[in-house]
């Protein structure tokens, strides 16, 4: 099922270039006040049109999970619908294959959300009347492709997701949780290597939550689908992103990996969204220790030796609670670099109060 | 009558009222010469300013006029509307025969199995048996199965035209601003008086004359509701059809429709009971069945021939509704447990 994930991993999938989105009876006339830089307010008690994306760039890797990450308002679930095409944009160009998506024909477009890409949506999103696995199927039917052949893909897939046994109920039989893995297994039957999760897990409990997404990453560690998740919740975006893209207002913040966005936040708003995380446990030891080469010398002896994904919450375990020594960093048994307790308290404390200490 | 004379010659305008009043024979009345007290002016209707004008018409003009007016497009309209509706009339026929020429001991075993299936209850299932039961001893047979025919073409009519219309209506905000206004007079008027243009244009033994006063007066839930219910699918749903690249089609089959049949249902419920209530009103205008003994009880007085016949009416009321609702409220029940 994944023969066509062989790709690259720097591979650019889909490459978004200056996409607005404005709402309102006339966006076309807004259009060229924002490229002045205006405030979201401002236009709206001027023009009484809302911003719904303002100038918005980005990469999404092939492969990869990119996370778009913002509050509600942010325009984030407006941004993941211009992929697909729910919603059209006012201006701007969404690159796939190098074929303007905006561009597309009824028919063409029609073609590519039946076989580039699936959609996993916040309230499930389930049809009613039909059964789980019926539900599965959808996309197979709506291709009008082969009942035996598609009724077994979505077998498969509703057993990966550990719903065996529930092909013949109806969705409202089902818990939230187990209805989004329904969700899941419906996309994943699509068989499409593009994945849109609209805050697929936010309206599920926090413990089925984490269990969906560790689901989600073991998927994804043998289908190398090119996911675009969005969500309100860093903790989330933090575990799952490859690719962390911040959305405030409409506009991008800041996109990057998630472990350097934590530790170098580009602005205040970045700051205080990070400000609450627990940096001991969403830190990894790769992103805070010294690379090998910088450290030519190695002074003093080294306690021990950690791989470079555990989490800083990890190594203070493991070194007990001791504030000095060294320790070595592995990447599949090879050392990469080495990585000091203090350097490793410091990165646990925020960005903002130890730059104002260095200032006095 | 001096209240509006004085103003017609003031305006100078006697000479043509004038040149319009017909020589009428006097009457007692006006040869009285009732005293006319100042404050008595009478508002300048119609008939009041003929008195004092020959040339503006009476009220039984306007009427008359009417009357000319659709006796006048009366032939045009019959050569239009009698080849589209005849079909109407061998349904009506057809179906009228069916039901009161199978004999009762095919019928019966024939209605269980649809009321079982349609319903999947032992206990509406045997009250059905016991009215008919009851018909069939009361020898009100016959009638009610006439009335049932009528009302079976007339519902299913209804539902091959209403549900369609109700789409296009969900599908088109102008359509539904259009159609609006028609659904409500269709509603509002008075039963009487759907049949008062059809008898103009159809002759009073033609089926499809009550056959379409039914139609118009039953149709309008089951459109509205069609409409409704279409509108009201859940946009999330919607939304996920769209993003899996369904065509317009297929979201209409697979996804707007099922999710609009409870909706759709409830509206066929309602034509059914509404198609009842215009078929006993149908008998004036020769609709045969259970409505025939309601209008013989009153015209020759016949209490006892009424009542029953009411009563006859009301079991069959019951009937048509259990049925629907039970069949609606099972679907109710696959979808949202």
């Amino acid at each position: 099922m994944t023969s066509t994930q062989s790709q690259k991993s720097s591979d650019i999938a889909i490459s978004i270039r200056n996409l607005f989105k404005i709402f309102g009876d006339d966006p076309k006339s807004v259009l060229p006040q924002l490229h002045d830089g205006i405030d979201k307010a401002d236009v709206q008690r001027k023009t009484g049109h809302v911003i719904g994306l303002n100038n918005i760039n980005v990469d999404i890797q092939s492969g990869k999970i990119t996370v778009i990450m913002g509050l509600s308002g942010s325009g984030k679930s407006t941004l993941i619908r211009h992929i697909n095409r729910l919603i059209e944009p006012t201006a701007g160009e969404i690159l796939l294959d190098g074929e303007n998506i905006l561009n597309l024909p009824d028919d063409k477009l029609r073609q590519l959300r039946q076989t580039r890409m699936s959609m996993v949506f916040q309230k499930f999103a389930l049809l009613p009347h039909r059964t789980v696995l019926q539900n599965t199927m959808l996309a197979p039917m709506v291709r009008n492709e082969d009942k035996v052949k598609s009724e077994k893909e979505a077998r498969y897939w509703l057993s990966r997701v550990e719903l065996d046994g529930y092909e013949d109920a109806y969705p409202h039989q089902l818990s939230g949780g187990m209805q989004q893995r329904v969700g899941i297994a419906r996309a994943l039957t699509s068989n499409a290597d593009f994945m849109l999760m609209d805050e697929a897990f936010s309206a599920l409990d926090p413990l089925i939550r984490t269990s969906m997404q560790d689901l989600l990453l073991d998927l994804q560690e043998d289908l190398h689908k090119t996911i675009i998740f969005i969500t309100h919740d860093l903790d989330e975006a933090l575990k799952i992103a490859d690719h962390l893209v911040v959305l405030k207002d409409g506009f991008v913040v800041q996109q990057g990996n998630p472990q350097h966005i934590i530790l170098n936040p580009s602005d205040p708003y970045i700051e205080e969204f990070v400000s609450d995380i627990n940096r001991a446990r969403v830190l990894r030891v790769g992103s805070v220790m010294k690379p090998a080469k910088t450290t030519k010398k190695t002074t003093g002896s080294i306690a021990g030796s950690i791989d470079s994904k555990q989490s800083l919450e990890q190594l203070i375990a493991q070194a007990d609670g001791d504030v000095k020594g060294l320790y070595a960093v592995t990447e599949m048994d090879k050392v990469v670099g080495h990585i000091e307790m203090t350097q490793v308290y410091k990165a646990l404390v925020r960005y903002n109060l130890t730059t104002s200490r260095r200032a006095k | 009558m001096a209240a509006f004379e004085n103003v017609f010659s003031f305006f100078g305008l006697s000479e043509w009222c004038d040149s319009g009043k017909q020589k009428a024979l006097i009457s007692l009345k006006s040869l009285k010469n009732e005293e006319t007290a100042w404050w008595d002016i009478p508002f300048p209707s119609l008939d009041n300013l003929h008195k004092a004008c020959g040339s503006i018409p009476q009220s039984r003009d306007l009427t008359a006029s009417l009357e000319d007016g659709f006796l006048y497009i009366r032939p045009s309209l019959r050569t239009v509307l009698d080849p589209i509706t005849q079909p109407l009339s061998w349904m009506l026929d057809s179906a009228l025969y069916l039901f009161t020429n199978t004999p009762w001991w095919i019928l019966l075993p024939l209605f269980i199995l649809a009321v079982q299936w349609s319903a999947r209850s032992w206990k509406i299932t045997a009250f059905v048996v016991g009215c008919i039961i009851f018909y069939l001893a009361t020898d009100h047979y016959t009638y009610a199965m006439q009335t049932l025919s009528i009302i079976f073409v007339c519902t299913v009519l209804c539902v091959v035209i209403g549900v369609p219309t109700g789409i296009l209506m969900a599908r088109s905000n102008t359509f539904q601003r259009m159609l609006i206004p028609i659904l409500d007079m269709l509603q509002t008027l008075p039963t009487f008086v759907y049949l008062i243009p059809l008898i103009f244009i159809f002759k009073i033994t033609e089926p499809k004359l009550y056959g379409l006063a039914i139609i118009l007066y039953a149709i309008v839930p089951v459109i509205r509701l069609t409409d409704l219910g279409i509108r009201l699918v859940d946009k999330d749903v919607i939304e996920a059809a769209n993003a899996y690249g369904m065509t317009k089609r297929q979201l209409l089959f697979n996804v707007q429709v099922p999710l609009a049949m409870p909706n759709i249902m409830a509206g066929v419920n309602q034509t059914i009971m509404m198609s009842l209530a215009m078929v006993v009103i149908a008998s004036l205008v020769s609709a045969p069945g259970l409505g025939t003994l309601v209008l013989d009880g009153i015209n020759n007085l016949r209490l006892g021939v009424g009542f029953m016949a009411g009563i006859g009416i009301v079991l069959l009321a019951i009937i048509l509704d259990r049925v629907s609702k039970s069949a609606l409220k099972r679907m109710n029940k696959t979808y949202h447990g």
